[in-house]
Formats: C-alpha cells, sequence, structure tokens
C-alpha cells in the first residue's frame, strides 16, 4: 500500500522572525528554512509502517516555489521513496493545497495520507482536515500512535484533557501530534542517496486548480510587546508583591 | 444575516469557551445562533438557550453525534450551513477538528484562530508563533472561523431565553468509529480556561520532580502547565503544553517554574495578566515577559512560596 506524505518548507524552529518595516509581510529574505516538524514526524510515520512491512512506497509531496525540492530531498533523506514538486510562486493558503493534494491523491491512489497538523509559519491546521473532506475520506487528526491492518487504521488521538482512540476505514487521512514519534537524523549517506531518487515537477494546473489567494493579507504588525518587570530577592518579597502589588492571590 | 456558533460540549453541560465564541460572534451580527450537535444533549441546548446574545438554538441530537466525530459533525454544520454569513468555532482540539471539514466542502477559506473582529469580513490572527499578528480580510460569500477563545472574554451564561429548534440528524459517515476515550481526571480546573496557571519547564528534572508543583497548585486553585521540553521529556502530558503548537492560556496569573521561556512556549502565555518566573537562570528569556522575577532554585522556593501563600 502506498502512502502520500505532504511536507511543507516553512522558516525554521529556531529562527525569530521579523515583521517589515512596510507591513507587507515577515521578512524571511535570507533566513534558514526546513522543513515543517510536523511534516518531519509524518515521514518518520510513514517510514516505520514501511518498516513493519504494512507500507510499500512513501511519497513525498510538496507545493510551492522551486526550492520546495531541497525539502523534499530532505523527506528523501529520510527514506520517502520518490517526490512530486507541485510548483508556484503563488501564495498558496490551505484550501488551494488541499485541492491540489486531492489532484495528487486520486492520481496516486494511496491508502493512507499523513500530514503535520499545522504549519508553524501560518499555524493555520486546516490542510489535512480540509483533504479529508474533498476526497470524502475519513480522518484521524492530533495522531499520537497509528496502527495499520486489514484496511483500518487504529488511531490515538491528543484532545482537550486527554486521548481518544478512533477506528478509521481505508483510505484516510491522519494528522500528526508531537509525541507521535521522534524523527531520526538524516544520514550522509541517506542524503547522498535522496540526490538520485525520482522527482516529478507539477503545476497547479495540471490538476485545473485555481491556486490564487482567497484571504487577502491587508497588513502584519508586531503584537503588542510585554515588558519585562522586575526581580524580587527571595520568596517573601515575591508574595508580598502578589498580594499588595498586583493583587492576584 | 445571522451568523452561527457550534457549541462546544461533553453532552451533558457547554464549555466555557462557548461564551467565549458568542463573545466574538456578537461582534459581527447581532443575530446568533448556537448549534447543539451531539448525543443524548438537552440539558446543553437548554444551557445555551439562556446565554445573553443568543437568539436561537438549534439541537441535533443524534447516536451519530455522540463521540463527536469530525465526518458527522461536518455533515450536521453543512446541512444548516446554508443560512448563515459566518460560522464560528472554538479554536480547541474539538474546534479544528471539525471546521476545515466544513470550509473545504463550502469551498471557503478558514480564517484560524482569530484574536479581533475588525470588521464582518476582516479579522486579526497571530501567525508564526505569535510573533507577528495578521490582518486578514475574506472575500468568501460565507466566512468560517475558528476563535481563540483567550482573546474574546466570556459572555454572561445568564439573561437569555432563546428557542430551542429541534433539527433531523445526519446518517453515520461509517467510515470512522469511535472506540473510547481516557480522559484524565483531576480536580483542578481546565487549563485553557483557568484563571491560575502553574507550569514545569525542564528545570523540573523528572516527572516525580514535577509533583513539587502539586501543593502549590492546591494553594491557588490552579491548572497545571508544562513546557514543550518537558512533555518532549516525558515529565508532564501532552495536553499540559502550553505554547505554539499545545495550549494558548491567559490566566490572570501564570507562574513559570523551570522554564527558560522559547518563543514557542511564550507565544502560548504571554497574554497572562501577571507573569511569575522562577528559574536560577538569570538570564532565561522569561524574565523579559515575567512581571515578577526570582532568581534561585525553585527546589528551595516552590515549597517556601506554597507553605507560605
Amino acid at each position: 500500500m502506498k502512502v502520500l506524505v505532504p511536507v511543507k518548507r516553512v522558516v525554521d524552529y529556531n529562527v525569530k522572525v521579523r515583521v517589515k518595516s512596510d507591513q507587507s509581510g515577515v521578512d524571511i529574505a535570507n533566513v534558514k528554512m526546513s522543513m515543517n516538524p510536523f511534516d518531519e514526524i509524518a515521514v518518520e510515520e510513514a517510514m516505520r509502517l514501511k518498516e513493519k512491512g504494512t507500507v510499500t512506497e512513501v511519497i513525498a509531496v510538496s507545493c510551492g516555489v522551486a526550492q520546495c525540492q531541497e525539502t523534499l530531498r530532505t523527506a528523501m533523506a529520510i527514506g520517502a521513496d520518490r517526490g512530486i514538486l507541485v510548483v508556484t510562486d503563488e501564495e498558496l493558503q490551505p484550501l488551494a493545497v488541499a485541492k491540489i493534494l486531492k489532484g495528487i491523491a486520486e492520481k496516486e491512489q494511496p491508502e493512507l495520507i499523513i500530514l503535520g497538523k499545522q504549519a508553524i509559519d501560518d499555524d493555520a491546521n486546516q490542510t489535512g482536515q480540509m483533504l479529508a473532506a474533498l476526497l470524502g475520506w475519513p480522518q484521524a487528526t492530533f495522531a499520537s500512535k497509528v496502527e495499520v491492518a486489514d484496511g483500518k487504521a487504529l488511531v490515538t488521538r491528543e484532545i482537550d484533557g486527554g486521548l481518544e482512540r478512533l477506528e478509521l476505514t481505508l483510505p484516510a487521512i491522519v494528522t500528526t501530534d508531537l509525541r507521535l514519534n521522534e524523527p531520526r537524523y538524516v544520514t550522509l549517506p541517506n542524503i547522498m542517496k535522496a540526490k538520485k531518487k525520482p522527482l516529478e515537477t507539477l503545476t497547479p494546473a495540471d490538476f485545473g486548480v485555481d491556486a490564487s489567494p482567497r484571504l487577502k493579507t491587508l497588513k502584519v504588525t508586531e503584537p503588542a510587546a510585554r515588558s519585562a518587570g522586575i526581580k524580587v530577592p527571595d520568596v517573601a518579597a515575591l508574595i508580598d508583591k502578589l498580594k499588595n502589588e498586583a493583587k492576584v492571590v | 444575516m445571522s451568523v452561527l456558533v457550534i457549541a462546544e460540549h461533553d453532552n451533558a453541560q457547554l464549555k466555557v469557551a462557548t461564551l467565549n465564541v458568542v463573545a466574538a460572534a456578537v461582534q459581527i451580527d447581532k443575530d446568533v445562533h448556537v448549534l447543539v450537535a451531539g448525543g443524548g444533549c438537552q440539558a446543553v441546548a437548554d444551557e445555551a438557550s439562556k446565554l445573553a446574545g443568543v437568539t436561537k438554538v438549534l439541537l441535533a441530537d443524534s447516536p451519530a453525534l455522540a463521540d463527536a466525530l469530525a465526518e458527522n459533525v461536518a455533515e450536521q454544520v453543512l446541512a444548516v450551513a446554508g443560512g448563515y454569513s459566518h460560522i464560528l468555532f472554538a479554536s480547541t482540539a474539538g474546534g479544528k477538528n471539525v471546521s476545515p471539514r466544513v470550509a473545504a466542502k463550502l469551498d471557503v477559506a478558514q480564517i484560524s484562530d482569530i484574536t479581533a473582529v475588525i470588521s464582518a469580513d476582516t479579522f486579526e490572527r497571530p501567525i508564526y508563533a505569535g510573533n507577528a499578528i495578521a490582518t486578514v480580510q475574506s472575500s468568501d460569500a460565507v466566512k468560517v472561523l475558528t476563535v481563540r477563545t483567550t482573546a474574546f472574554d466570556a459572555l454572561t451564561a445568564a439573561g437569555g431565553s432563546a428557542e430551542v429548534q429541534s433539527l433531523s440528524s445526519i446518517a453515520d459517515s461509517g467510515r470512522s468509529k469511535f472506540m473510547g476515550r481516557e480522559l484524565a481526571k483531576s480536580d483542578r480546573p481546565e487549563l485553557a480556561g483557568a484563571s491560575v496557571v502553574v507550569s514545569g519547564g525542564r528545570g523540573l528534572g523528572s516527572a516525580e520532580n514535577f509533583k513539587i508543583l502539586d501543593p502549590l497548585a492546591d494553594k491557588l486553585g490552579a491548572a497545571l502547565g508544562a513546557s514543550r521540553a518537558a512533555v518532549d521529556a516525558g515529565y508532564a502530558p501532552n495536553d499540559w503544553q502550553v505554547g505554539q503548537t499545545g495550549k494558548i492560556v491567559a490566566p490572570q496569573l501564570y507562574v513559570a517554574v523551570g522554564i527558560s521561556g522559547a518563543i514557542q512556549h511564550l507565544a502560548g502565555m504571554k497574554d497572562s495578566k501577571v507573569i511569575v518566573a522562577i528559574n536560577k537562570d538569570g538570564e532565561a528569556p522569561i524574565f523579559g515577559v515575567a512581571d515578577y522575577g526570582l532568581v534561585g532554585d525553585l527546589f528551595e522556593a516552590v515549597p517556601e512560596l506554597s507553605t507560605n501563600l
């Protein structure tokens, strides 16, 4: 069975972005870019299913600018068998990505699509659920455990206040949460091997998708700054401040 | 046109998050309807009908909706979506699970985690872990929104007397089956809505040491939270995680113990009214947002604080 894993190129987790002075967005020129951390977990999970023998092929997909092929190479260095790049310079929003992925799913016929629960740039948390709806497939978001057997996926999900378990009939969508797995380190021999793996390049038009954004960003600003307060010398002084100054206890 | 709020509940009680979402909804339109979709949830509908600002309650009561399966709840929302200009969900695990399905089926964008209503089509939302605030405008016919609950003060749970209208409910999708749920039993308040939160970080050193926070949380009537580092290290359960990819909290008092203050953590708590930080590293970024910082050994300071408060 095939697994499809969409991966997104985002500003690296450790970079603190700056808002541009003209308020048109954040400055990502010359900033380190990486694979979205939740997508790395998704690729890792697909690889573990392959190593267990449940899955025969792992296909990584990325939508966006030409440089997304670096992200696909990383996915292939983790172990994905091949990559599909859907290239566009358009600002892609989750609905457009979901429509493109629907086109790829119809072409490739995977039994399972594993996505990160959210990207750490737009923090949208939408694409997996949207894709599930467009395909008419069941979904298990925020997964912390995935078992696949007999045409079903048994998924443990992180919910508010605890965990829940769902049984999905394949084909299905899973989105990853933090505790699903710890992605492996990519080794140099695997990076070299990944360079030789097949990478197909397509465009949104190949799937008949109009990828133009639905939401217009009017401006991007800095959040209200919170200034540092004071340091207190000891616990007694802290209690005094909380009781008499802040009046919160 | 009216706006529709999807109620957050456990079939027995309305969750407080719904009150925050209604508060956002009344800023968009005065005609606010609430959909209660669940199983055996009449009591929730009655509760929702008393909310100030709510003009009508739609009740879809069916076994297919009892476990809040995303496929079924989304179908139920879509069944009534035609009459509304805006559909609002709480930005909780439950809301985030269902809302994008509704938006995709309506072929509209979803606007996630709004923190302010500028006008009926323009909203503010944080991006990049709250390091930037985007003002976005939607030209779609229907606006599907998830609402950051901490950004809108809850409306009062009394004063309204909306009519409750029963809906014929949708059929089960048959593609996903609920197998069970384990909810942590706790006498503490729910993290997302607590007025006091005590959070621990990697500085605690172990799951065993995390218990040092219990007496302090007891004394303050606080919910317990944790940094991602502490969750990753296995010191605390995942649903305690405060931050960009965990819960967003804005309590009256936030006590950060042994938390250095990575930007992803600050994203989840910097709107708290009063922040206290206890950390042995005086240079830790958490002190940059704390109202009161105490540099010292948490294993001495926390018990002393619990005893003397």
